[in-house]
């Protein structure tokens, strides 16, 4: 009833083409923002925004990136904390050895040095394939973990190891308040997310599509396959990248190799599948599911009552993930966003059967 | 010269241990066609249940012999495991038959962060002991060739012995009896094996009995050298550039990939790692598998990946 | 149509908006000085994380039951980190805005190296002891850092001269080699400057073989000692790797005797299946361990006799299970100093017993009338000594138990002052700190 399509007529070609055609999306949509980009910030306390926002933004952006690389292009990557590492440190690098450096640009150079350690490591999936190039994967992300332990240069020389980032501003407005963070996180979000999902309806996209459904017919109608998938892992590791250094910075504060380890890489991949593989959406879906688990579960025995000990609570919280993930799989194997497509589909008919 | 050939067989059997961890996760994909990023906590849950059995048992039953007490908890264990295939191949594979592999990996996955949460809730947290009278002092051989002698780690060589002769158990299982046939009809094919009155359901509780059991073997040997703790789960990420360097369908492939890692880790940390100050057998590992896996993308005795359009 | 559905959905989006608002707990008048316990009880280093957990926890139960800190009481709550740093920052965050929060013991060097960053702007104090940052011994740039007791570098130092002493003299080191075997992370490299300055000082040759984290693994690390031959080793690890080091030097017939591990590495769960086989293993020992001192006893008393011990009973007065005690004891101790200039009977901020920590005099009268004689030294911290104390010796295991205890050694100040000094002023030139101004200590 609300959800008609009733009355919308496009008059022009990029009416039609328009990210969200019908009028009560971009009505959503536009709330959405008001909500996030205002109401939030005035609205949601400080632990809210620190400990669970901001992270919930970080981490949907990476399963953003990874989501283009194994839901669009069909590339399974088990590195992805790699590639967040990369991203950190490289702008780690940028911050601290320029003098003066503007942080977004440290950010996006970042990013950017992902980019070739991502295209570097994608060059076996020409010729590797499926869960081989899964394991494979795992190379880029051990890797990293031992050169960012071990080279120093990389940490600036620091004797322990770890690297410290403070005093973040951009133009001179300051990055501190978990409201600023928040703000901060949620912009890039945004621009990435508008950007990734117009990248995916282009041509790039469609051709990481066929990638994923029938490589070698692709092949035969002229998709280039060396273009195609190293620009999905260009892409992707860029946006992961960006992730990586907005988590290292804005997030954590001061890190070391450790925050981007193998648990990492499987979260992300966590979030895409339970998400739903192919869908930007999904991606924010997934990082909510993974974000708001653990903290769920974690404040459930105080919620409930009953105290038990820490070790025990933190084997349930374990115990419930595995289960929960599992049960997800059976449920919906396509991920929240197909629960989500389903319902607006449902919601189109309403309140008629069919 | 008397070093490098030290390093050399302590690369060998550590390559067998390897392929110990790696024969489980070759025989469930063979079979089922699931990559089981569980075998890891399966190896823990294995070994912690063999540990706090051969603990408990002289305990709740009151003798004192160890051999009894280990042989009790080896059969209990092994029982254990096959309930947890019953209950694995129930709850979650027979509900995610004919989904793609990546889910299948992820279902695998939370698998695993359950069986770790549900093992050490059972079984508890500290390092526990495997105590299966195993020699820890090392044997110097050739002591006539080398001065001093070549060091061979005695707990190794029966370990490595031990991987053989679960290979050749194996390798008799499949090839002569009939469980064995029916078990490669289905890794075969499956549909085909189903049109010809072969029960699936069965054959998969089989078949992660079977890598169960070699999880136990696994988990046994490596829970000896190590002690059984959480950390025993993390071994599995050593074996995985085993798995895809012999191929995921081949046992034998475990067997050879286990040796050429195990040896390729070993001699790269001795005299490669210096240079690089130190710590790199664990992604060197990787990127050998990495680089065969160029040359052959399906591993060296995998199965060729087929396309059709 | 278009305006009634704008109005509905941000009337249902205001609505949930209003579930999710928080309401921020208005800063209660704390009744109970709050004690956040960051602990382990999962992972590889659960293990040893585990009795000093339920030290420090048997510890407040029994300041609890016998009085409080002059009448006021004790609470606490337990988050575990699994030695993460991201976890541990995250427990950090949710427990740091509790009303009469003390201080926290982050019990890891990496989330120490976190912490130390936020502490100043929450102002709350990091106890640290005999781990963390070696640089924040020095008080000046370090306002809210506390390694009491030791750190790594004083811990190495000692090390080195007990080998030494053994050797004959300090000159017999000249020629030696000295491999350490760490840890791969911040708490395994701290070590690491000290022990290249010892190098150069004393003559002796220095290998560093790295143990990728966790250390479950270390075929390789001992395979390279055996390819070195060096005259001796330092174990710097914690959790399984100290065992796995024990197993494989075994393995590898590398002599225990010649084997010396940080006060980390010198605790039962790290022997303990190793047993007869690590016969002769050093280590560095903080404090003793046993049931004989009066504050176990007092423990075992008053605490788990009552039913109301963490752990279980025979883990009461082991290694770890004392550090747990001593640590605790040295924090409700700080509170109390902290309550004698700000009110007796009250709850202190964090600033407060930061004062409190600063100001620790507590000698050996004090210690036995706590019930630590024979335990620990006396710790008696000031402005620009956050230490407090550098004293340990050396325990060998005898395949049963840990005992043979040495001499105490003091670390080497002439060594040691100049490099914490160059650290701290490195520190707070990156940072773009200050130092402290001399009225500042009376605060």
């Amino acid at each position: 009833m609300f959800y008609r399509e009733n009355g919308q007529f496009k008059s022009s070609y990029r009416a039609d083409q328009q990210i969200f055609p019908i009028a009560q999306d971009r009505l959503a949509i536009l709330v959405l923002l008001l909500v996030a980009f205002v109401v939030v910030p005035l609205g949601v306390s400080d632990y809210w925004m620190r400990a669970i926002l901001t992270p919930f933004l970080i981490l949907s952006l990476a399963a953003l990136g990874l989501n283009i690389l194994v839901g669009y292009c069909g590339q399974i990557s088990l590195g992805t904390g790699a590639f967040m590492a990369v991203g950190a440190y490289a702008a780690y690098n940028f911050q601290v050895r320029i003098d003066g450096m503007p942080l977004i640009a440290s950010l996006l150079l970042g990013g950017l040095c992902a980019t070739v350690i991502g295209v570097l490591f994608g060059i076996p999936s020409l010729r590797i394939k499926g869960l081989y190039l899964a394991v494979a994967t795992l190379a880029a992300q051990f890797f990293t973990d031992w050169a960012f332990l071990r080279i120093q240069w990389f940490t600036n020389n620091s004797s322990s190891g770890s690297v410290s980032v403070a005093g973040l501003n951009v133009f001179g407005v300051p990055i501190e308040s978990p409201a600023q963070k928040y703000l901060f996180c949620l912009i890039f979000v945004s621009v990435f997310a508008l950007l990734a999902k117009n990248l995916v309806r282009s041509a790039i996209g469609r051709e990481w599509m066929a990638m994923r459904d029938m490589d070698v017919a692709a092949a035969v109608i002229g998709i280039r396959p060396v273009y195609a998938e190293l620009t999905a892992f260009a892409v992707s590791s860029f946006i992961v990248g960006v992730a990586g250094a907005l988590w290292g910075f804005v997030h954590l504060g001061a890190w070391e190799p450790a925050a981007f380890s193998i648990d990492r890489s499987f979260q992300l991949l966590f979030m895409v599948i339970i998400g739903g593989l192919g869908s930007i959406m999904g991606s924010f879906f997934g990082a909510a599911f993974i974000v708001l688990l653990p903290l769920l579960l974690n404040q459930l025995p105080g919620w409930l009552g009953f105290s038990i000990s820490t070790a025990l609570a933190s084997h349930l919280e374990t115990m419930i993930f595995g289960a929960l993930i599992v049960f997800f799989l059976i449920v919906e194997p396509h991920g929240l966003a197909r629960l989500w497509s389903t319902a607006k589909e449902k919601l189109r008919l309403w309140p008629f059967p069919h | 010269m008397g070093f490098f050939l030290e390093t050399l067989f302590g690369g060998l059997m550590v390559g067998m241990l390897y392929s110990l961890i790696a024969i489980g996760f070759v025989l469930i994909y063979k079979a089922s066609g699931v990559f089981n990023f569980a075998q890891g906590a399966m190896v823990l849950f294995a070994a912690l249940a063999m540990a706090r059995f051969s603990e408990w048992f002289p305990l709740w039953f009151g003798f004192q012999s160890q051999i009894l007490a280990n042989i009790l908890a080896f059969i209990a264990a092994m029982a254990v495991m096959i309930v947890v295939a019953w209950l694995i191949e129930r709850l979650a594979l027979s509900k995610l038959v004919n989904q793609e592999g990546i889910t299948l990996l992820m279902a695998t996955l939370g698998i695993a962060y359950f069986l770790d949460g549900v093992g050490q809730t059972i079984f508890g947290n500290d390092i526990y002991k495997i105590d299966v009278g195993m020699p820890k002092e090392p044997l110097m051989v050739l002591q006539n060739t080398f001065q001093g002698g070549l060091l061979l780690s005695q707990e190794d060589l029966i370990a490595a012995l031990v991987a053989a002769g679960l290979v050749v158990v194996l390798a008799i299982f499949f090839q002569k009896t009939a469980t064995g046939r029916a078990l490669r009809a289905v890794a075969d094919d499956h549909q085909a094996a189903q049109s010809i009155g072969i029960p699936l359901k069965r054959i998969w509780v089989i078949v992660w009995s079977v890598a169960g059991f070699s999880a136990l073997v696994a988990g046994i040997i490596w829970g000896s050298k190590l002690g059984v703790q959480f950390s025993l789960s993390l071994v599995a990420l050593k074996a995985l550039p085993v798995v895809i360097l012999g191929g995921l369908t081949s046992i034998p492939g475990a067997i050879i990939g286990g040796l050429l890692i195990g040896v390729g880790e070993k001699l790269s940390e001795i005299y490669l790692g210096p240079m690089f100050g130190g710590g790199i057998e664990i992604w060197f590992a990787y990127v050998l598998a990495l680089v065969f896996l160029l040359v052959r993308p399906q591993g060296l005795f995998g199965e060729k990946i087929i396309d059709r359009v | 149509m278009k305006l009634k559905s704008l109005a509905l959905t941000a009337a249902l989006v205001a609505s949930t908006l209003g579930a999710l608002l928080a309401p921020s707990l208005a800063q209660a008048q704390a009744k109970e000085q709050f004690f956040p316990l960051l602990v382990y009880r999962t992972g590889p280093y659960a293990p040893n994380g585990t009795p000093w957990a339920n030290g420090k926890q048997d510890y407040i139960k029994l300041v609890n039951a016998t009085g409080g800190i002059n009448g006021v009481k004790i609470s606490y709550e337990e988050c575990e980190t699994g030695y993460a740093t991201d976890k541990g920052v995250e427990c950090y965050e949710r427990l740091k805005g509790r009303p009469g929060v003390a201080l926290f013991d982050p019990q890891a060097t990496g989330i120490t190296f976190a912490l130390t960053d936020k502490v100043p702007t929450d102002k709350i104090p990091l106890i640290t002891l005999g781990y963390g940052l070696a640089a924040s011994q020095d008080g000046g740039v370090f306002k809210w850092n506390f390694p009491l007791m030791g750190s790594y570098w004083t811990a190495a130092d000692i090390l080195i001269q007990h080998i030494g002493k053994t050797e004959g003299g300090m000159d017999k080191l000249k020629g030696k080699k000295i491999a350490l075997v760490y840890h791969d992370s911040p708490f395994g490299k701290e070590p690491i400057p000290l022990l290249q300055e010892r190098a150069k000082q004393n003559g002796f040759e220095l290998s560093l073989i790295p143990v990728t984290a966790p250390g479950v693994e270390q075929k390789s690390a001992w395979l390279q000692v055996r390819q070195q031959r060096p005259d001796f080793v330092l174990l710097w690890g914690w959790g399984v790797m100290n065992s796995t080091a024990l197993k494989e030097a075994v393995a590898t017939g590398y002599p225990r005797e010649k084997m010396y591990g940080v006060w980390w590495a010198g605790a039962e769960p790290d022997v303990k299946d190793v047993g007869a086989n690590a016969k002769g293993y050093h280590a560095l020992a903080l404090n003793t361990s046993g049931t004989q001192p009066k504050v176990i006893q007092d423990i075992l008393k008053q605490v788990h006799e009552k039913g109301q011990g963490t752990g279980p009973k025979d883990e009461v007065g082991s290694v770890l299970y004392t550090r747990g005690v001593i640590i605790q004891m040295l924090t409700v101790e700080a509170v109390k100093r902290a309550q004698e200039r700000f009110g007796k009977g009250k709850v202190m901020t964090g600033e407060q017993v930061r004062w409190g920590m600063e100001n620790l005099a507590l000698d050996q009268k004090k210690l036995d009338a706590l019930g630590f004689s024979g335990v620990m030294r006396p710790v008696s911290t000031s402005c620009q000594d956050h230490m407090g104390s550098t004293w340990a010796r050396v325990h060998t295991w005898d395949g049963a138990k840990w005992g043979d205890m040495s001499d105490w050694y003091q670390a080497d100040e002439q060594i040691i002052k100049p490099m914490v000094k160059t650290a701290a002023d490195k520190y707070a030139g990156e940072k773009k700190l200050t130092r402290r101004e001399a009225a500042d200590c009376q605060s």
